[in-house]
């Protein structure tokens, strides 16, 4: 029987030994393998044994620390720091698994989308069509001084709702729209049927479709085309984290997938109604940009169980855990209410951050998954063969062809 | 063929690596037994491959513009390459052995970003990363990146050379020992603030923590190719191996002496550096068939319409309507500084175009050879031809006569074209006692017989 909404679609964001800071000290956590290929394919394999549609990879350029916004680095012992690149990270488990999606975080503010242009594209064919990516900015001092190219003023998390705060803001994801623009440039620079391998005349690819991208921008200028042909998907699938305008309007301009980080279901109204307005205002009505919510999970059988297991998380911590997004301390059974109640009121999907690794991932694998398919919500198989796929993304043509692509 | 040896100390043993081919005209797309070069099905094959030949490492060439010719994007050869950083993870998985070696440009990245990738395929591959330093400079490429411009080419070396001191100074800022990830006193750390860095000098004003703990090889393998003065001598003071083209017997011995001869000066010894020429190999079942079937595949490499373009890059003109199965040219070599062909690691290297003209003038008037003809005989690239037994020889000969250390071979098919080598020379190499038959260590640099970096 069919369900009556259109199934929700899950991911997990994977960052370090879960996003509580003192997840590491759990009893099944494993702190000395997070630099570990092995640690990283085992997580990955549970998101897929749960038929999850993808699992992001959380990533900084600069070290981990409590306080984001900070100009120092903070000298604590009792987290953990330290990282792998997650471009790479995903790319070392891709081989190892089937069908799903892989989505590494990149910093977009100090990089060059070349190189990550051909990164992703690499990646997908790693993954035989499973790649996105999550851009994230970076506009601070600590990050800019691993460069040390650019200038950031010094401002606090409040600070940001000043004039140069929002100036900032304005720049920055201004700025990743632009990189996203060009992502998206370069991986149409191939059209699809670009490589030929004609003998008689000797020619290995039809010049005529390799396309010089030509984008002007304000932090860049990319000529193109890439030197990696078309990817599988074509274009892989973008995502970004959003907490409010700036950040949304780059979702409705530029990703695939925004994640968005609601209180109650009533903020998720007001925030897919800004998100579908800059998604008209870019001429993007036609295209499916998924709202995803983002909820940080710990459960347990009982709900008194999951609110110890927070509480001696935090006295671990020293502190009472705050997220960004909502902390839900709960049943499986709960939070598949909690995600009905949210899908209904909008949100096509759930990016749910584990509390814990593993242990809250596989509450979400073995308990959370199969209580949603009871209730009709989420698939009882992988059939679709690439993330796009995965999502109800349709295949783009290349923005340059020409002629109609030729049937496979 | 008789080659002189040294006897007084046992044989050397050879180092073997695998160069998955790519944009250039040694590949021969044409051939029915060609796979793809971008599916990764192709780079697991070649990858699998080299490992049961237990070569080293493979290696993955860059270049970070399609190549152009006239204004027009060259087409002739294979065009298009996957990411080097994300196809050697990704081999990471399907490999437990071989050394996986990428070309990294020091002109369009930057230290931390690039200390940071080879950090964490270093960790993701359990030490088995290695890094070619290259020093590709010019503005062509530099139209693909946020610096737009380009380096003058005096400066290319200086940039290589900061960059190189910058990445190894965030790679030594972890000692190895500081993550306790205790679960009982709650220290993940021992000490705080690892990872904390500063450098500044002519290139770089950066500062911060490096965020990827220590490797377990501590630092990826350097590999170096440049072949100036200027090339030779960065090799000298701070690379591993170094690739050369020079895979001949007179060639490879001064190469050999000239660049081991710079060490002392940098306070290495003789061992600290490994020469691992490019090398291509055509092999048969005798040396005639060999010969035959090199013949052949040098009319493959080189069809009309490459003579001419081969043509046009020394003589630096529109030579289209040049007849290739003509003489050569008598117009003389352009030297607009404005090349023909752009995005070519080589486009420069052509040095004093009249005087190479006339060079191959000369041959081709002496043999009485038409363009496509004197192309032929003047680009010739094949190092080892023959059978499995005068390949294996040849090959030991060499490195035993110091012409080199070991060899990075260059099959000219995609992906299986290293198959034969592994299936026929690898084990006469062993038979010999010059080539391993099992790895020795876990780490690429164990393999290679490098110590450990020193801080
Ligand atoms: C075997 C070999 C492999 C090379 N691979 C690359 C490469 O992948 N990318 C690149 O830009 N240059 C490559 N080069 C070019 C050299 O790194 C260098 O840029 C070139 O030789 C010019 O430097 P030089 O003036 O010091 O000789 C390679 C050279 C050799 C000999």
């Amino acid at each position: 029987m069919s369900a009556p909404t259109p199934r929700l679609r899950l991911a997990v964001a994977l960052d370090g030994a879960g996003w509580h800071p003192a997840a590491w000290r759990e009893p099944n956590a494993r702190p000395g393998d997070l630099l570990k290929p092995g640690y990283w394919a085992d997580l990955v394999r549970e998101a897929e044994s749960g038929l999850l549609d993808f699992v992001t990879i959380e990533d900084s350029l600069s070290i981990q620390t409590d306080a984001p916004f900070a100009t120092e680095d903070d000298d604590r012992t009792d987290r953990v720091r330290g990282r792998l690149d997650a471009v790479l990270v995903a790319s070392r488990i891709a081989p190892l698994t089937r069908h799903i999606g892989i989505v590494p975080t990149v910093v977009v503010t100090h990089t060059e989308p070349f190189h990550l242009s051909k990164a992703i594209a690499t990646l997908d064919y790693v993954s035989r069509g499973r790649a996105g990516v999550r851009v994230q900015v970076a506009p601070r001092p600590r990050d800019a001084a691993l460069f040390g190219r650019r200038e950031f003023p010094d401002l606090s998390y409040a600070d940001l709702r000043s004039p140069a705060g929002e100036g900032l803001l304005r720049e920055t994801f201004a700025e990743a729209a632009d990189y996203v623009e060009v992502l998206r440039r370069l991986w149409d620079s191939w059209e699809d049927d670009a490589e030929i391998r004609d003998v008689a005349t000797g020619r290995f690819i039809d010049r005529d479709k390799i396309h010089y991208i030509d984008f002007e921008g304000l932090h860049f200028d990319v000529k193109g085309p890439s030197i990696t042909p078309r990817p599988p998907q074509g274009q892989p699938v973008v995502a970004a984290l959003a907490h409010r305008d700036r950040p949304f309007e780059l979702v409705g301009t530029s990703a695939d997938v925004g994640f968005v980080t609601p209180r109650t279901a009533a903020d998720i109204a007001s925030i897919t109604a800004e998100i579908r307005a800059a998604q008209s205002a870019a001429g993007r009505d036609d295209e499916t940009v998924h709202v995803f919510g983002d909820v940080v999970v710990l459960l347990d059988e009982t709900e008194q169980g999951a609110q110890d297991r927070l509480a001696r998380l935090n006295e671990a911590a020293g502190a009472a855990y705050e997220s960004d997004a909502l902390v839900f301390a709960g049943t499986p059974e709960g939070l598949a209410d909690l995600l009905a109640t949210w899908h209904a009121a909008g949100l096509s999907g759930f990016r749910l951050r584990p509390a814990v690794l593993p242990d809250d991932l596989r509450q979400i694998t073995q308990r959370l998954v199969p209580e949603l398919q009871r209730r009709g919500l989420f698939h009882d198989a992988y059939d679709a063969a690439t993330l796009r796929g995965a999502l109800g993304l349709p295949r783009p043509t290349s923005r340059y062809a020409t002629t109609e692509g030729t049937p496979a | 063929m008789s080659t002189p040896h040294r006897t007084d100390r046992p044989k050397k043993q050879i180092h073997l690596a695998a160069h998955f081919p790519g944009v250039n005209n040694t590949t021969v797309w044409s051939d029915p037994a060609s796979g793809s070069h971008i599916e990764f099905d192709s780079f697991v094959e070649f990858a699998q491959i080299a490992e049961r030949g237990l070569f080293d490492f493979m290696f993955l060439a860059e270049g970070l513009r399609l190549r152009e010719q006239a204004g027009e994007i060259y087409d002739l050869d294979v065009v298009g390459r996957p990411d080097t950083f994300t196809i050697l993870a990704a081999l990471a998985a399907v490999t437990e052995h071989l050394g996986l070696t990428g070309t990294i440009n020091s002109t369009f990245n930057e230290p931390y970003e690039v200390a940071r990738q080879f950090a964490s395929l270093d960790h993701l591959s359990d030490g088995r990363a290695a890094w070619n330093v290259v020093t590709s400079w010019d503005a062509f490429t530099g139209e693909n990146f946020r610096r737009g411009g380009y380096l003058p080419q005096g400066e290319r070396y200086e940039r290589a050379r900061t960059f190189l001191d910058a990445a190894t100074r965030l790679w030594d800022t972890w000692k190895g020992d500081e993550i306790l990830a205790d679960k009982a006193s709650g220290e993940f750390l021992s000490t705080p603030a690892p990872g904390a860095f500063e450098h500044h000098d002519s290139q770089f004003d950066i500062s911060g923590r490096f965020n990827v703990p220590r490797s377990p090889q501590g630092r990826p393998v350097i590999f170096q190719a440049g072949d100036s003065e200027e090339g030779r001598d960065f090799a000298a003071a701070k690379a591993d191996a170094i690739f050369s083209r020079h895979s001949h017997l007179d060639d490879g011995q001064r190469f050999y002496v000239d660049v081991k001869g710079r060490l002392e000066r940098f306070g290495r010894r003789h061992e600290d550096l490994l020469i691992l020429p490019a090398a291509t190999f055509v092999l048969a079942d005798t040396d005639a068939e060999a010969v035959e079937l090199a013949r052949e595949i040098r009319l493959q490499q080189v069809s009309p319409a490459t003579a001419i373009k081969l043509l046009e890059q020394l003589w630096n003109r529109d030579l289209s309507d040049h007849d290739p199965d003509g003489p050569l040219p008598t117009v003389d070599p352009s030297e607009n500084d404005d090349l023909i062909a752009k995005g070519r690691a080589s486009a420069r290297s052509h040095g004093d175009r009249l005087e190479q003209a006339e060079r191959w003038r000369a041959i081709s008037q002496a043999k009485g050879l038409s363009t496509r003809e004197t192309i032929v005989e003047v680009t010739g690239r094949q190092s080892f031809i023959g059978s499995a037994e005068t390949i294996a020889s040849t090959i030991d000969d060499f490195v035993q006569a110091d012409a080199a250390d070991g060899y990075i071979l260059v099959p000219h098919i995609t992906p299986g074209g290293l198959a034969p080598f592994v299936d026929h020379v690898v084990p006469l190499l062993q038979e010999r006692g010059v080539f391993r038959t099992a790895y020795e260590g876990t780490t690429l640099r164990e393999n290679l017989g490098l110590r450990e970096p020193t801080r």
